[in-house]
């Protein structure tokens, strides 16, 4: 398994609470449209996952994160650097 | 999704809210009396959401002030001071506030959400860190994303917190600006400062400090939390706005560092908008005189905030953290805030409604703004409001 399949999985119980009935989550699960995630969420998200990962998000990533595979791309970024 | 689209969203939120609600976004003061009442909807009310917290809007050294202003000097100033030039006034009002903090520089701005787009963005850019309070004003998040700098929030006056971030950004503290406020806007709650100042000094890094709802309000001159927490030193560059105890509207930044002063030039919302008018510069400098040497003003301010807290608190409404001069009653539905709200409005108190997402933690609030100017009846029928509704 490969470092960014790892981050994702760990991700995917993160966004478990997110889900909605009869959503699977994958790679290309959108976190606004998909989710519902509203500004208040997000940030809940966040803090969330600088916990289990240990990192400190930049709100500039935001914009660029669309889907649970572009969030997992980043946090991969992240914790290289840190 | 067409460009206007997007707004059909809201426009079913607002049409859902207005159904049931007076508009809270649009209540008009048709007539203003004094600092503390006016008339709204054709009645009489007590204002208890103004940020008013000297009672100054009338203070008639203030008015005299303004008022000879716009007589000798005109209504506006019809541009930047960049390309118009500066008033006297404008020159004048920054060495007094250089003055009254004891810093070398002072730049005022139009607005105080201009002065932290202003600093924060000439301040900052691509290179550097911000570090922020999750709980900062909308202000400083737009500062923040103007500068284009890595942008991090720590969690709420958590110092622990925001020691893992200077710990894990190692050699980049140094491209570092941490940025909390005196007291925050929403639950009064105050920054632990001495806590962030140790900080700062030990990581090397910036620290600029917000005394928007905290100037006038705290430390025994009125020079905010830094004063009142012994840190003045520790604070490398003050933001704070003239509409809230100073009565006025514009906003300033003081500090020490030379470089403030050359920020002028590169802060595109100092450049590219007008200049304070003479009435607003002459009034707030007026103020400012106030502020120094009436110490009763704050006696009377606190005096009033403990009234309402503590009856408040014993009435069994949750509030925020700390007394304070804002003081926000916490309600855990949406719907009840609204409905309580309007209760309110109908007994003639008016306050301020938060609803989410604007409100910490995704609840909701009613937030009472106390002033020096209200009296000891007007916080008793403000409380007798609150308690009629809470009992019906």
């Amino acid at each position: 398994m490969t470092r960014y399949e790892t981050i994702l999985l760990q991700l995917y119980e993160i966004l478990k609470p997110y889900e909605k009935e009869g959503q699977n989550l994958s790679d290309d699960t959108e976190l606004l449209s998909d989710l519902g995630l509203d500004s208040m969420k997000v940030m809940q998200l966040l803090l969330e996952t600088e916990e289990r990962f240990d990192i400190s998000i930049p709100l500039n990533i935001i914009p660029n994160v669309r889907t649970a595979g572009d969030f997992a791309r980043q946090i991969e970024q992240l914790t290289e650097q840190r | 999704m067409a460009l206007l689209e997007k707004f059909r969203q809201l426009a079913e939120a607002h049409e859902a809210l207005v159904r049931t609600s007076t508009d809270p976004f649009r209540v008009t003061i048709e007539r203003i009396l004094s600092p503390t009442e006016a008339i709204v909807n054709g009645k009489q009310m007590i204002l208890a959401g103004t940020n008013n917290y000297l009672g100054l809007t009338f203070d008639p050294e203030c008015l005299d002030a303004a008022a000879k202003a716009v007589y000798e000097q005109g209504t506006g100033t019809t541009g930047s001071r960049m390309a118009n030039g500066s008033f006297n006034g404008h020159a004048a009002l920054e060495r007094e506030l250089a003055d009254f903090y004891g810093r070398r520089w002072c730049v005022v701005f139009s607005t105080g959400y201009l002065a932290n787009l202003g600093v924060i963005s000439a301040l900052t850019g691509q290179e550097d860190v911000i570090l922020i309070d999750a709980d900062c004003h909308a202000s400083i998040y737009d500062g923040c994303r103007m500068s284009g700098a890595e942008v991090i929030r720590f969690h709420h006056n958590d110092p622990g917190d925001l020691h893992k971030l200077l710990r894990r950004l190692g050699e980049r503290c140094t491209n570092t600006l941490i940025i909390v406020e005196g007291i925050y806007s929403m639950l009064g709650d105050q920054a632990p400062l001495s806590e962030f100042v140790a900080l700062k000094k030990e990581y090397g890094a910036y620290l600029l400090l917000d005394e928007a709802h905290s100037l006038g309000v705290l430390g025994e001159q009125g020079r905010g939390l830094s004063e009142a927490a012994h840190v003045e030193s520790g604070i490398d560059f003050i933001v704070g706005t003239f509409s809230k105890s100073l009565g006025a509207t514009g906003g300033f930044c003081v500090s020490d560092h030379d470089e403030m002063e050359l920020t002028r030039y590169v802060s595109r919302p100092y450049i590219f908008t007008a200049s304070l008018c003479p009435s607003v510069i002459a009034s707030t400098r007026a103020a400012l005189r106030i502020i120094q040497t009436r110490p009763e003003l704050r006696t009377r301010l606190w005096n009033n905030a403990r009234r309402l807290y503590d009856r408040l608190k014993e009435l069994g409404f949750k509030l925020g953290p700390t007394l304070s001069p804002i003081v926000a009653a916490l309600f855990d539905r949406r719907e009840e805030a609204i409905t309580f709200w309007n209760g309110l409005l109908e007994q003639g108190v008016y306050v301020n409604m938060i609803l989410p997402p604007a409100a910490p933690e995704g609840g909701s609030l009613l937030r009472c703004s106390v002033s020096a100017a209200h009296t000891e009846e007007q916080i008793d029928r403000i409380c007798q409001a609150f308690e009629s509704l809470r009992v019906s």
